[in-house]
């Protein structure tokens, strides 16, 4: 039975089409996933069923019923609820409290929870959602956040739930276990939407897969039935490499290493060898030294303690001048923050960091630097009217083929790269992927951290696991299974122990 | 395209003053046609409105191109005035009390001193800023009231003429900024500035010291992660800027005054914020709008002299330009500067 159906939605936002006659159906009782990449619109058709916004022109149904959805509090008394990517619960009150907002019941102007919260610790334990209800919520981890939200979804009456890329903030695990509970909802006959543009969970947990582009829905299909190149065409609109082929690379000399480094309580005696040719990945849950390691490594922060040798020499005292010039590249984790500045144009941005190479007594040198980014925007395939528009006007994977075709440009021996391709769509993280593994093939050593696991694992030639500022764990890429990295990043230790092979 | 949608607005703003303050003027009795006229066409119409406009714009130009350098790196500088007062009585000094040597000697000492005076007590607030994090919005507006004092003593306790009006001896003439003619108050002091006015913008916009000022301004946690030593850029460019306005002081006195007398400053720094904000923070935006407050204030003077409209209508439109036109950006910056995008990079 047809429980849903959104019919030629369009939304514009200014000069912005983020929808553009969008279609989606969906069935009673189905898990269906809506596809797509970093601004084709998913949130917002979302936000037009429930009330956020309004559409421009569509129709919605409802049950077969045409309604009209003015505000988030008609879209819950019509049985639609939606987790947002960014949690919309109150920090310093308590879960149950969370929960209940809007729904309190009161005795003789008391407020009561008793029966209130029976039901809740009832629908808690009969899918599986641990929580504590008497936590405040600021107290709380991310994945358990979610799982108040979904809760109060639950509580309010939600027969359609709509998840905004909820496992973006999970561990592997956690999403195991969250994708429990959505099957357990399923057998209780809800509707369940879930946002994503990923691929493989898409196929593990869908039922039907509706899939946007541009603002515009490219088609619906069984995930029985897809593929993850197929949905990747639907996604891009051309074909995709999915897995990168990494060529064998024979490992040099030892270039960069890291002696007990220690930061506060952040990062706590970590050591490693990195060599020429070679990937050392860093996995973990963020937040758990990645940021810290990174920015000690190449300057930004002072160690408590240890040492750091670049070619046998000690650069624990060098500035991050001193270390760019020597050699070591460096991809901030946030392009907007570390990464870029945004209000620059092009070329401004082409030359940042390297700008000493680009003058004469002082002077810019106007005429290289203009050729220099031309050929850099060329290199790197940014797409972009000319190293004279502003920055700001770049969409995500440009920006990002900004970022780190500048660093890469501008031949580092040793690369730190964060997140290179966080926020980007398909086709820019297929290329960025072969752009970094051919940066291994010319000998670079290169040091990578991402909260995608697969992309660490597709990458990296060893991995170290971080936990709250140690290394748990490290060894040869293919000697971790991801349930084991999981294990790991989630703090716990394999039962066996393991011989790591390096 | 953008170009002309942000001069149109700017242009629809500055009538909405105009029509603000008008309507201020006509529910007082006077008939603000009369009073525009008057005041426009007094200051455009002949060559001694146009030398008066000048006059007036010259000391604008130093303390709006102190503001906005500051203000690419992303630091406010409120202490424009304190900064030009302190310039222009090392100027004074150095230019009465040196033994006699030849004029352009003597002129480099004393516009030299101003500079860098201004910019030794704007570092200040750079170094308190560096070193404390403190907000330089607050240090600098202190340190006004401050050197303000501070001249005050020493013109009236230990530099001061003979006579009952707080002011320093007389500049020699080897110190002396030229005339540009006799009867006229225009000196070499406008050219100065002009001079300045490319000076910063060659800085700004064509050397690398400038490129990594303007990174640190624009974001300082990236200048930083590029190697970019973002505390010494701040002072730099706090440094630089006290010297415009500690310029701007100093051509005062070696150009106009002769001398410097206590309270010679109308509130010169204080307008430069205005005048920087107005022309965008860019060297030839301040140029163009210090030259639109000089000619108001010329305006304002003839209409005091021809008209029964009292000079402070001036101070009203004035104020009315800086809440259409400035306000905006200033807030703007404002709440940059609190939420700690100006807060010294790690
Ligand atoms: N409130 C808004 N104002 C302006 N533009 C918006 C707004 N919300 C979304 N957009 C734009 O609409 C497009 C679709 O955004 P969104 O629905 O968030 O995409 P998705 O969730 O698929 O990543 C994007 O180009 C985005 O920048
Ligand atoms: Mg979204």
């Amino acid at each position: 039975m047809e429980a849903l159906r959104m019919t030629n939605i369009s939304k514009n936002f200014g000069q912005v089409k983020a929808l553009n006659r969008a279609e989606i159906v969906v069935n009673k009782g189905e898990i269906h996933s809506l596809l797509g990449e970093n601004g084709a619109g998913k949130t917002t058709l979302m936000k037009i069923l429930y009330g956020i916004h309004q559409e421009d022109e569509g129709q919605i149904f409802l049950n077969g019923q045409k309604v009209t959805i003015s505000s988030p509090k008609e879209a819950i008394s019509l049985g639609i609820n939606m987790v947002f990517q960014h949690f919309m619960l109150i920090p310093n009150l308590t879960v149950m409290e969370n929960i209940i907002l809007g729904k309190e019941e009161a005795k003789m102007g008391v407020l009561s929870y008793g029966e209130s919260r029976k039901k809740v610790m009832e629908l808690s334990e009969r899918l599986g959602l641990k929580i504590r209800p008497d936590m405040k919520v600021e107290d709380i981890p991310v994945g358990e956040k979610q799982r108040v939200e979904i809760i109060k979804a639950l509580f309010r009456g939600a027969e359609i739930l709509i998840l905004d890329e909820p496992t973006a903030v999970l561990t592997p695990q956690e999403v195991t276990e969250l994708f429990k509970v959505l099957k357990a909802l399923k057998a209780e006959n809800k509707t369940i939407i879930i946002i994503t543009h990923k691929l493989k969970e898409t196929m593990a947990i869908a039922d039907n897969v509706t899939v946007l582009r541009n603002g515009k829905t490219q088609g619906v299909i069984e995930a029985k039935k897809a593929t993850p190149e197929i949905l990747a065409q639907m996604m891009v609109g051309r074909s995709v490499m999915l897995e990168v082929e990494k060529d064998k690379v024979e490992k040099g000399q030892v270039i960069l290493e890291a002696k007990n480094l220690s930061l506060g309580n952040n990062l706590k005696n970590i050591s490693f060898k990195l060599h020429e040719g070679e990937i050392l990945g860093f996995a973990g849950v963020e937040g758990n030294g990645q940021t810290e390691l990174l920015e000690t490594l190449v300057g930004l922060q002072m160690p408590t303690s240890g040492d750091i040798l670049y070619n046998k020499q000690n650069i624990i005292n060098h500035s991050v001048k001193e270390r760019l010039i020597m050699g070591i590249g460096f991809i901030p984790e946030d392009r907007n923050d570390r990464g870029l500045i945004s209000n620059f144009n092009i070329w401004q941005n082409c030359i940042l960091g390297y700008q000493d190479r680009y003058q004469k007594n002082g002077i810019l040198n106007l005429s290289a630097i203009y050729k220099e980014s031309k050929k850099l925007v060329d290199r790197y395939q940014i797409k972009t009217e000319g190293i004279f528009s502003p920055t700001s006007s770049l969409s995500g994977g440009n920006a990002q083929k900004l970022l780190v075709g500048r660093v890469f440009y501008h031949s580092p021996q040793v690369l730190i790269i964060a997140h290179p391709t966080r926020g980007v769509d398909v086709g820019a993280i297929e290329y960025l992927h072969q752009e970094i593994l051919a940066m291994r093939a010319q000998g670079k050593a290169i040091i990578l951290v991402s909260a995608d696991l697969d992309e660490i694992k597709q990458l990296s030639d060893r991995i170290a696991v971080l936990y709250e500022g140690s290394i748990v764990v490290e060894g040869s890429a293919h000697s971790f299974s991801e349930e084991e990295l999981g294990i790991y990043m989630a703090g716990g230790a394999l039962k066996e122990s393991k011989v790591v092979g390096s | 395209m953008k170009f002309w949608k942000k001069a149109a607005n700017l242009v629809l703003r500055f009538v909405l003053a105009l029509v603000a303050s008008g309507i201020i003027l006509y529910l007082s009795g006077y008939s603000p046609l009369k009073a525009y006229k008057a005041m426009f066409w007094g200051a455009i119409s002949n060559w001694d409105g146009i030398a008066l406009s000048l006059v007036q714009a010259t000391p604008l130009i130093f303390t709006g191109l102190a503001v906005a350098f500051a203000n690419n790196c992303g630091i406010f500088n409120i202490g424009g005035e304190g900064q030009l007062y302190l310039g222009a009585i090392a100027a004074g000094i150095i230019g009465a009390f040196l033994p006699s040597m030849p004029h352009f000697l003597h002129l480099f000492l004393a516009l030299a001193g101003g500079a860098v005076v201004g910019g030794l007590w704007a570092s200040i607030a750079a170094w308190l800023k560096v070193k404390a994090n403190a907000n330089e919005v607050i240090i600098t507006i202190m340190l006004n009231n401050i050197s303000i004092l501070l001249c005050s003593y020493l013109v009236n306790y230990v530099f001061k003429a003979p006579g009952p009006v707080p002011q320093t001896p007389e500049v020699q003439p080897s110190a002396s900024l030229s005339r540009l003619g006799t009867g006229t108050q225009l000196s070499t002091a406008l050219f100065l500035g002009v001079l300045l006015v490319f000076a910063v913008w060659f800085i700004l916009y064509r050397t690398k010291v400038g490129y990594e000022i303007r990174a640190v301004g624009a974001n300082p946690r990236a200048a930083a992660a590029a190697g970019i030593n973002v505390p010494g850029m701040m002072t730099l460019a706090l440094f630089l800027s006290g010297s415009l306005a500690g310029l701007g002081g100093a051509s005062q006195v070696l150009g106009l005054h002769g001398r410097f007398i206590q309270g010679f400053s109308p509130g010169y720094g204080f307008d430069g914020i205005a005048v920087a904000i107005l022309g965008g923070n860019s060297p030839i935006g301040v140029l163009f709008s210090a030259l639109l407050f000089g000619l108001m204030r010329a305006g304002g003077m003839v209409l005091d002299r021809t008209t029964k409209i009292p000079v402070d209508f001036v101070l009203i439109i004035q104020a009315a330009i800086i809440l259409f036109v400035a306000a905006p950006d200033i807030f703007k910056s404002l709440k940059g500067g609190v939420k700690g995008a100006r807060s010294v990079a790690k």
